[in-house]
């Protein structure tokens, strides 16, 4: 997994509630045995009209607006379990989602992949959408160490909160299983107490 | 199952919750300011959700470190006819012949491909053949595991990396949920069911309302149910974010593992069932949240919108644009637009395109008994396709050998084969664009039946109602 630590970038504003899985990646392009090209169908019926032409109206079709942030409305990712969903995010580029309350596995997805979901207040999310709406070209701070995201058009920080082992493992590029792994002998340990 | 259950830390004053006790039965180790390493007892793998878990396997170089913990079906990606026949579509018969390959490569024993007779959807066929335990942790990679919570089990659903992880080490790494009771006091009316009971919970909480949470029902409604029932009402607790949803084993979960294939015989039956007799919250024991409904309340659901927690009565009116707190207009106004519904209208009487019966939701045998019911003697209406698949083999035949098959086709209706269909249109059951189609499945997200598709979720007997009908009817009348 790579690393992050730091960044500042442009933002995608998104201010739909309720964003499912389903939107993000639809189930007809869950058909592949690897996790490459998910980037292209991402939000695929929102983005594509019929015959695969962009739709004018999305944002990801619309210039003013590009960056490795994303921010929508709140409740993003409920719905399906589908890790596509965080595949399709990073695959686009995307290495932050910003939103005042996230579904819970796609939370855990997006860490697993090394995307950063922020929480934020609603307000502090209101204060973006109307910044990035006065300025297309408006930019977040996003600082993983010290836990804080900076709106930088209005100079206001505030933080998020990251459980301290999740936020080692995006600083040092680690994941779960390498953790898991050098436990084998307490698995086997704890299987002997089965009854 | 952890025999030191006497050193289970207990967490309240007042004693330990359900959920407590399971999850404290299952911890292998907590990682410091982090989350718990929790072992599982049982996983379930499909084929859309496995093959990158797999991949990683190979490029670590990883064996399955329990292969007889897992248990494999072919479900999502898979026709309802014709399966007999190699699979048309070239992408999705490689999505199949991978998983087969995995499932080969990696020497798993309870591997069940298409046409097998415990093929089927994956939650259905875990608790028919015995899989799943009282007091066991269960996940999958598909939200759905909710359901097998119905038999007082902890089961969630879980992301392809964590797939990797189970399969590598039969652990997964989560941070303890915050516990939620949801007490149904009294009886559910004539003609409303457990699929109403869920969506009328759901209305009440919103799709985000138990995010974090896992959820105890309990109380009168939810004690009467059947186990079939139950796993409806589990099911569908990850569509208010829930991580899983669970109700303290009684006589009628045992009733129900007792004699299946996979269930425990013999003087391990015996053990087992002590243990699983223990397994109920402690009176005193404290939630972090507690809600109580009234069972009498609750009338046949439908949802007018484009996620599951925008339900109503069938006898009610569409909410008003007004009655939307102001940051979720933009979002309200698109749904009802998506559906082309108008804020404040009525939905009984309207015409609708497509019925559903089935998925994990419900596709079991008692969900095809009572959809059979009330059409005896009626005829399919005209203008309706009705799609109505089995969710396994084994009920399936349960529908032939009961006599339920002469029943529907009397009226009108044919059977597909098992899989999970309609429910996320991953194969060709995809509804039309702009069609009205009334599910028995758990999702009205958009587009999730099919682009365009406009899906309306309700239980087997509104259902039922409007196959015969061809409009939205009140079953009760
Ligand atoms: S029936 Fe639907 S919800 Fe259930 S496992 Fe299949 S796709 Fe998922």
């Amino acid at each position: 997994m790579e690393k992050f630590i730091k960044l500042t970038s442009t933002v995608v504003p998104l201010p739909i509630e309720n964003v499912d899985t389903d939107q993000i990646i639809p189930a007809r392009f869950l058909k592949a045995t690897d996790k490459n090209g998910f980037g292209d169908n991402l939000f695929a019926d929102w983005r594509y009209n019929k015959d695969g032409s962009p739709k004018a109206d999305f944002v990801l079709n619309n210039s003013l607006y590009s960056g490795s942030i994303l921010v929508a409305g709140k409740n993003f990712g409920s719905g399906s379990s589908r890790e596509h969903a965080a595949w399709a995010i990073d695959g686009y580029g995307f290495k932050v989602v910003v939103s005042s309350f996230f579904a819970d596995i796609f939370q855990n997805n997006a860490l697993n992949n090394g995307v950063l979901p922020v929480v934020v207040s609603a307000e502090f999310l209101a204060e973006i959408f109307t910044s990035v709406n006065v300025d297309a070209k408006l930019t977040l701070t996003i600082d993983l160490e010290n836990q804080t995201v900076t709106n930088n058009a209005t100079g206001k920080s505030v933080t998020f909160v990251i459980n301290t082992y999740k936020k080692e493992c995006l600083l040092n590029g680690l994941d779960d299983i390498d953790y898991l792994l050098s436990k084998k002998d307490l698995i086997e340990a704890y299987e002997q107490t089965i009854i | 199952m952890n025999s030191n259950t006497q050193e289970t830390p207990f967490r309240g004053e007042g004693g330990s919750t359900l959920f407590d006790k399971i999850w404290d039965a299952h911890v292998v180790s907590t990682v410091e300011n982090g989350p718990t390493q929790l072992y599982i007892d049982r996983h379930f793998c499909h084929e859309v959700t496995s093959p990158q878990a797999f991949n990683g396997l190979r490029e670590r170089g990883l064996k399955v470190f329990r292969p007889e913990l897992t248990t494999l079906t072919a479900d999502h990606n898979t026709p309802t006819i014709h399966q007999d026949q190699p699979v048309q579509d070239p992408i999705s018969r490689n999505q199949l012949d991978t998983f087969a390959k995995n499932a080969n490569d990696f020497n798993m024993p309870l591997f069940y491909p298409l046409g097998h007779i415990k093929n089927g959807v994956v939650h259905i066929i875990g608790p028919e053949n015995g899989f799943t335990h009282p007091g066991a942790t269960i996940v999958c990679g598909d939200s759905h595991t909710s359901t097998h919570g119905a038999f007082g089990a902890i089961a969630f659903g879980i992301g392809t990396s964590e797939v990797e992880m189970v399969l590598a080490t039969q652990c997964v790494l989560q941070s303890r949920a915050k516990t939620m009771r949801i007490t149904f006091n009294g009886k559910l009316g004539t003609g409303v069911n457990a699929k109403d009971l869920a969506l009328y919970m759901i209305s009440k909480l919103t799709t985000g309302g138990a995010t974090g949470y896992f959820v105890e029902y309990a109380g009168e409604a939810i004690r009467n149910m059947s186990m079939e029932e139950r796993m409806t009402v589990c099911n569908l607790s990850i569509e208010m974010g829930a991580r899983g949803g669970l109700i303290a084993p009684d006589q009628t979960t045992f009733d129900y593992v007792n004699g299946r294939e996979f269930a425990p015989k013999g003087e391990e039956w015996d053990r087992k069932l002590a243990y699983w007799k223990t397994l109920k919250t402690d009176e005193g024991a404290k939630f972090d949240k507690e809600l109580v409904f009234d069972a009498a309340d609750i009338q046949p659901m439908i949802t007018y919108g484009t996620n599951p927690g925008m339900g109503m009565g069938i006898t009610e009116s569409i909410p008003t644009l007004e009655s939307i707190d102001e940051a979720g207009r933009i979002s309200y106004q698109k749904s009802l637009e998506y559906m082309g519904f108008e804020a404040g209208e009525k939905l009984e009487g309207k015409t609708i395109d497509y019925v559903f019966l089935g998925s994990c939701t419900n596709g079991r045998i008692e969900d095809f008994r009572v959809f059979a019911n009330y059409v005896k003697g009626k005829k399919k209406a005209h203008n309706v396709t009705a799609w109505l698949v089995p969710g396994s083999w084994m009920v399936e035949k349960q529908i032939r050998e009961e006599g339920l098959y002469d029943i529907l086709t009397e009226a009108g209706f044919d059977l597909r084969q098992p899989g999970c269909s309609a429910c996320l249109a991953m194969n060709d059951d995809k509804v039309p664009a702009g069609k009205y189609a009334v599910s028995t499945s758990n999702r009205n997200f958009e587009g999730r039946q099919g682009p365009g598709a406009r899906t309306i979720l309700a239980g087997p007997l509104v259902a039922a109602a409007a196959a015969v009908t061809g409009k939205i009817t009140d079953p009760r009348n």
